[in-house]
C-alpha cells in the first residue's frame, strides 16, 4: 500500500516560502494515501498560475493545461477512464474568473471528480493584481484605488447551482484539509473544495493570522448538519462565507457517468473500439 | 425523356419544404438515381423563404445545376425569387390557394394544383407537401408506389392511418397533374436508372458515421450551424457503443474536454464552425504542445464574426492552418465528397494518434449539409492504427526512485511512446509549458531547441494520408489546371467536362491534404499547365496564396473567388475558365 511519501516527487516547488499551497500539496498526498490509492491511479489536472504548478509536484499522472480550463480537461479524462481518481486544481483566478463558466457547468454536470481551488484572493504569478475573490477596497497593482467590484462567494454560488459536495478549508489546518479532500474524493459526483491558501507576497490582508481570527470551523459547531442545504446557505451568509469543513453534501445525488445511457463500468479507454461488420451494416442501412 | 433534371420546392420555413425534398429524393435514390440536394435556409425556425433544390440524374453528380426544370411553390414569393432559374418551358407547380402568377419575362408553364385543398380533403392541410411530391412524380414519370416504402418507414410510428393518408396525398397529387397534362407529356420524364442500391447522406452524416467506425466513443461539442447534425447523430448512436456526447457550455470546454478524453485514451472529437474554431484556437496549441491527439471537425460557413451562418463559404482555410500562437505540428485534411467525409474522418483519428497531434477535418456548408448519393461504404477499408500507443497489457519496467516515464523521449521520427494515465510504471507529466523528455517544465535553451525540432519533425517527411490531392489530370500539356478544395469538386468537374467537350485541355486538382501541403504533387501539376485557376469561396484568395507560398509560379496563378453566400454554379466556373483562356486574365 502506498504511503503519502510515494506521492512525493523530486521536483522542488517554485512557490514562495510560506505559500499556502505547500499545505494543499501535503494534504493531497496524505489524502491519496489515506483513501488507499496508488500513484498511477491518480491524475491531477491543473490550470495556470502559481497553484497550477501543483500537478507537477505530485508523484502521480499530471496534466498542466491552459488557463481556466482544468475542469473540462479533467471531465474529459474522467469520462475516458472512470477507473482514475481525477483531481482538478487551480487558483481562484483560474476557477472563478477565466474558468467560471466551466466551474458552474461542471457542478451542474456532476462528473465524479474533485476540484480543489487554492484561493489566495489575488493574482500571484502575474505579480499582484486583483482577483474575483478580492474584497471591495482591496488595493493591488490593477486596483490602486481599491477594488470596486464585489467579490464572488464560491460556496454560495455552488449551492445555488446544485452542487452535491461543497467544502472549504484553510492551509493552516492540515488535518481538516486532508480529511476534506478525502471526503471529496470519496463523494460520488463533483466535489468543490475551496481552500484559503494565503499568498504571503501579494496579499497582506487575508493572512494566516487574519484567517485564524475570522474563520468558523464547522467541525466545532454543535449539531451542524451538512446534509441540510438551507442550513448550509444560512450558515454561509451569516459568516460571510468564512467557514471551514464540509458545508454541504448530498449523498443521494447520482454522478453524470451513472446517468449516461449505455455507459459501462469498464472505462471507455479500455474497450475494444473496432466496430463489427453487423453493427456497421446496421448503421449504414439507415442511409439507404 | 431526360438524363437529368433539377427540381426545387419552396415556401415559408416550417411548411414541410425539407420533408417534401427528403421524401422525393429518398424514393428516387432507392430506385437507383443519383441525387444532389441543397437547402437554402435562414437563421430562423418558422417563416422566411426557404427552398430545397434537388438534382436528379442517371449518372453520378456532385453539384447543383445552373438551371431549374420544375419549381414547386407554396407561395408567390417562391415564384418571384426562383422562377428566373427556370429553363424555357420549365414548369411551375403552384398551390391554387394563393392565386399564383408568373412574373414578367419568365417563360414557364404554370400548373396550378390545389395542394392545400386536396390535403384538406384527405384530412390534414399540412400534407400539402405530399400532394406536391405526388404532383411532381407525374411529371417525372415515377409511379406513386415507389414511395410506399419511404412513407411507411417515415410515418410508421404515427400509425397506419397517417401512412395511408400520406400515400393518398401523393396519389391524388399525381392524378391531378396527369389529368391536366395528359399521359403524353414526357418533357421531364426520367430515363431509367441502373437500379443499384446506394446511400444518400449529407457530409455531416458521413463524418459522424466515420467517427463511429474509427472507434471514437466520446464527443464534446456546442451546437452551431452547420455542424450540429454531427453531434445529434452521435448522441443517438454512441450509447449503442458504450460512448456518449457531452453538450458543453462553450467551444472552449468542447475542445479541452476532447483533449482531456484523448489524453485519457479514448478516441474523442469535437465539431464546430468558424466562430467555435476561433474559440478553440488556444487549446489546439495545447494539443500540439502536449502531443495529445485530437480530432476537430470544422464545417466552414460564411464569416467573419457571425457572418452568414447558414451560407456557403471557404474562408477559414488559413486560420485553420496558422491560427494557433506559437508553432505546432498540425494536420489539416479536406474531404470533397460525402464518401470522403466518411473515410477521411477514419483517417483523421489514425493520423491524430500516429503523429500525436491535432487533426482538423475541414469541410464546408455545401458539403456538410448538401445531401448526395454515395456509393456503398466499404467495411473492409476501416482500419484502426494507434501509432506508438503503449497497450494496457504491455508491461513497463519499474520506475525507480520516483523517476518518470520518458513520454517525450527524443526519437528518430520525433514520435515518442505514449502511455495512458492509469498505467502502472508509466508516470509522467504533461504540460503546455516547454518541458523535458519526462514532461517536466524546462527553460533550458538546448532542450527547448531539441523539443521544438522533435515536435515539428513528426510531419516533416509527409504523412500517411491516402490521397493528398484528388487528380483528374490526363493532359501532359494542359491549357488550364483548375484547383479547388472541399465541396467544389463536382462543380469544377462539370465545368471541366464542358470545356473539354469544346476541345480544350483541362486538368483538375482538388487538394485534400492542406497541411502538410502536398508541394511535390502540386508542383508537378502546375508545371503541366499554362494557366492555373484557383476556385474558392472566399474573397482574399486564401488557397491561391497558400499555393503561391508553397510553390511560387505566381504568374500562372489566377484566383476566382465567390463570397456572396452561395456555392459556385458549373456555368460560373466554365465562363471564368473561358475568359482566362481567351483573354489571359479574368
Amino acid at each position: 500500500m502506498a504511503t503519502f511519501k510515494d506521492f512525493r516527487n523530486k521536483v522542488k516547488p517554485n512557490w514562495c516560502p510560506g505559500c499556502g499551497d505547500f499545505s494543499v500539496l501535503a494534504a493531497m498526498q496524505r489524502a491519496f494515501a489515506n483513501v488507499g490509492l496508488e500513484p498511477h491511479d491518480v491524475a491531477i489536472v491543473s490550470g495556470i498560475g502559481c497553484s497550477g504548478r501543483i500537478s507537477g509536484y505530485v508523484n502521480a499522472y499530471g496534466f498542466h493545461g491552459v488557463h481556466g480550463r482544468a475542469l473540462p480537461i479533467a471531465q474529459g479524462l474522467k469520462l475516458a477512464n472512470r477507473d482514475l481518481t481525477v483531481i482538478a486544481a487551480g487558483g481562484d483566478g483560474d476557477g472563478f474568473a477565466i474558468g467560471m463558466a466551466h466551474t458552474i457547468h461542471a457542478i451542474r454536470r456532476n462528473v465524479d471528480i474533485t476540484y480543489i481551488v487554492m484561493d489566495n484572493q489575488v493574482y500571484g504569478l502575474t505579480k499582484g493584481q486583483t482577483s474575483p475573490r478580492s474584497e471591495v477596497g482591496f488595493k493591488t497593482k490593477s486596483t490602486p484605488y481599491g477594488s470596486i467590484e464585489s467579490a464572488i462567494h464560491p460556496m454560495e454560488m455552488a449551492l445555488t447551482v446544485g452542487a452535491g459536495f461543497v467544502a472549504q478549508s484553510v492551509s493552516s489546518d492540515l488535518k481538516q484539509l486532508t480529511r476534506v479532500i478525502e471526503e471529496g474524493i470519496k463523494h460520488k459526483g463533483f466535489s468543490l473544495i475551496n481552500v484559503y491558501s494565503p499568498c504571503v507576497t501579494y496579499n497582506k490582508i487575508n493572512t494566516y493570522d487574519w484567517f485564524k481570527e475570522n474563520l468558523v470551523n464547522l467541525d466545532q459547531v454543535e449539531n451542524y448538519d451538512p446534509s441540510d442545504r438551507q442550513l448550509a446557505m444560512q450558515t454561509l451568509m451569516e459568516n460571510h462565507g468564512l467557514v471551514t469543513g464540509v458545508i454541504y453534501q448530498n449523498k443521494e445525488q447520482q454522478s453524470y457517468e451513472s446517468k449516461i445511457k449505455g455507459f459501462k463500468e469498464e472505462p471507455l479507454a479500455k474497450q475494444d473500439i473496432m466496430i463489427s461488420r453487423e453493427q456497421f451494416d446496421k448503421l449504414v442501412a439507415e442511409f439507404a | 425523356m431526360v438524363k437529368q433534371l433539377s427540381w426545387k420546392v419552396g415556401g415559408q420555413q416550417g411548411e414541410g419544404i425539407d420533408s417534401a425534398g427528403e421524401i422525393l429524393s429518398s424514393a428516387l435514390n432507392r430506385k437507383g438515381y443519383y441525387l444532389y440536394g441543397y437547402r437554402h435556409f435562414s437563421s430562423r425556425i418558422k417563416g422566411g423563404h426557404s427552398n430545397t433544390k434537388i438534382r436528379i440524374s442517371i449518372n453520378p453528380i456532385r453539384s447543383i445545376s445552373d438551371e431549374l426544370d420544375i419549381l414547386v411553390a407554396f407561395d408567390q414569393e417562391t415564384i418571384d425569387l426562383n422562377a428566373h432559374e427556370l429553363i424555357q418551358d420549365g414548369v411551375i407547380l403552384a398551390d391554387a390557394k394563393f392565386n399564383p402568377t408568373v412574373p414578367e419575362g419568365v417563360n414557364a408553364r404554370l400548373l396550378v394544383v390545389p395542394f392545400t385543398k386536396i390535403a384538406e380533403e384527405i384530412g390534414m392541410a399540412q400534407m400539402k407537401n405530399m400532394v406536391a411530391v405526388g404532383a411532381s412524380t407525374a411529371l417525372l414519370g415515377i409511379d406513386a408506389d415507389s414511395f410506399k416504402e419511404v412513407i411507411e418507414e417515415r410515418f410508421a410510428r404515427k400509425g397506419q392511418k397517417v401512412v395511408d393518408r400520406n400515400m393518398e396525398a401523393i396519389t391524388r397529387g399525381a392524378e391531378y397533374v396527369r389529368s391536366e397534362v395528359g399521359n403524353s407529356f414526357t418533357q421531364f420524364r426520367l430515363e431509367s436508372s441502373d437500379g443499384k442500391k446506394r446511400l444518400y447522406m449529407i457530409g455531416n452524416d458521413a463524418v459522424a458515421l466515420g467517427a463511429i467506425a474509427a472507434g471514437a466513443r466520446l464527443m464534446a461539442a456546442y451546437p452551431i450551424t452547420p455542424s450540429s447534425e454531427i453531434m445529434e447523430y452521435l448522441i443517438k448512436k454512441l450509447p449503442e457503443f458504450g460512448g456518449t456526447v457531452v453538450q458543453t457550455e462553450d467551444e472552449i470546454a468542447a475542445i479541452t474536454m476532447t483533449i482531456g478524453a484523448n489524453y485519457g485514451g479514448v478516441r474523442a472529437l469535437t465539431a464546430s464552425a468558424g466562430p467555435g474554431l476561433s474559440l478553440m484556437t488556444e487549446a489546439i496549441g495545447l494539443a500540439g504542445m502536449t502531443e495529445t491527439p485530437a480530432v476537430i471537425i470544422n464545417t466552414q460557413r460564411g464569416g467573419p464574426s457571425t457572418g452568414l451562418p447558414t451560407k456557403q463559404e471557404q474562408s477559414d482555410l488559413l486560420a485553420m492552418l496558422y491560427s494557433t500562437h506559437g508553432e505546432i505540428p498540425k494536420i489539416v485534411i479536406a474531404p470533397s465528397t460525402a464518401e470522403e467525409c466518411f473515410y477521411d474522418t477514419i483517417q483523421a483519428f489514425n493520423l491524430a494518434e500516429e503523429y500525436q497531434c491535432p487533426v482538423i477535418v475541414l469541410t464546408d456548408l455545401a458539403l456538410a449539409l448538401g445531401k448526395q448519393t454515395v456509393e456503398p461504404l466499404d467495411y473492409d477499408r476501416i482500419q484502426i492504427r494507434r501509432g506508438k500507443l503503449v497497450g494496457w497489457d504491455e508491461e513497463l519496467p519499474k520506475l525507480e526512485n520516483s523517476e518518470l516515464f520518458p513520454r517525450y523521449e527524443f526519437t528518430e521520427d520525433g514520435i515518442s511512446r505514449r502511455v495512458l494515465p492509469g498505467k502502472k510504471n508509466g508516470l509522467h507529466h504533461v504540460t503546455g509549458v516547454e518541458h523535458d523528455q519526462t514532461g517536466r517544465p524546462s527553460e533550458n535553451p538546448v532542450n527547448r531547441k531539441k523539443m521544438m525540432e522533435k515536435r515539428l519533425s513528426k510531419l516533416k517527411n509527409g504523412i500517411d494520408f491516402d490521397t493528398p490531392v484528388y487528380l483528374d489530370a490526363a493532359h501532359e500539356d494542359a491549357d488550364l489546371l483548375i484547383v479547388g478544395f472541399c465541396s467544389t469538386r463536382g462543380t469544377i468537374h462539370e465545368a471541366k467536362e464542358r470545356l473539354e467537350a469544346e476541345g480544350l485541355k483541362v486538368n483538375h486538382a482538388h487538394i485534400r491534404q492542406l497541411l502538410p501541403f502536398p508541394s511535390d504533387i502540386m508542383l508537378e501539376q502546375m508545371k503541366k499547365a499554362k494557366k492555373v485557376l484557383v476556385v474558392e469561396n472566399n474573397a482574399t484568395g486564401q488557397l491561391t496564396n497558400l499555393i503561391k507560398m508553397n510553390i511560387g509560379m505566381a504568374e500562372k496563378l489566377v484566383h476566382f473567388g465567390k463570397y456572396d453566400g452561395n456555392p459556385f454554379l458549373p456555368s460560373e466556373i466554365y465562363k471564368q475558365c473561358k475568359e482566362l483562356l481567351v483573354h489571359g486574365h479574368i
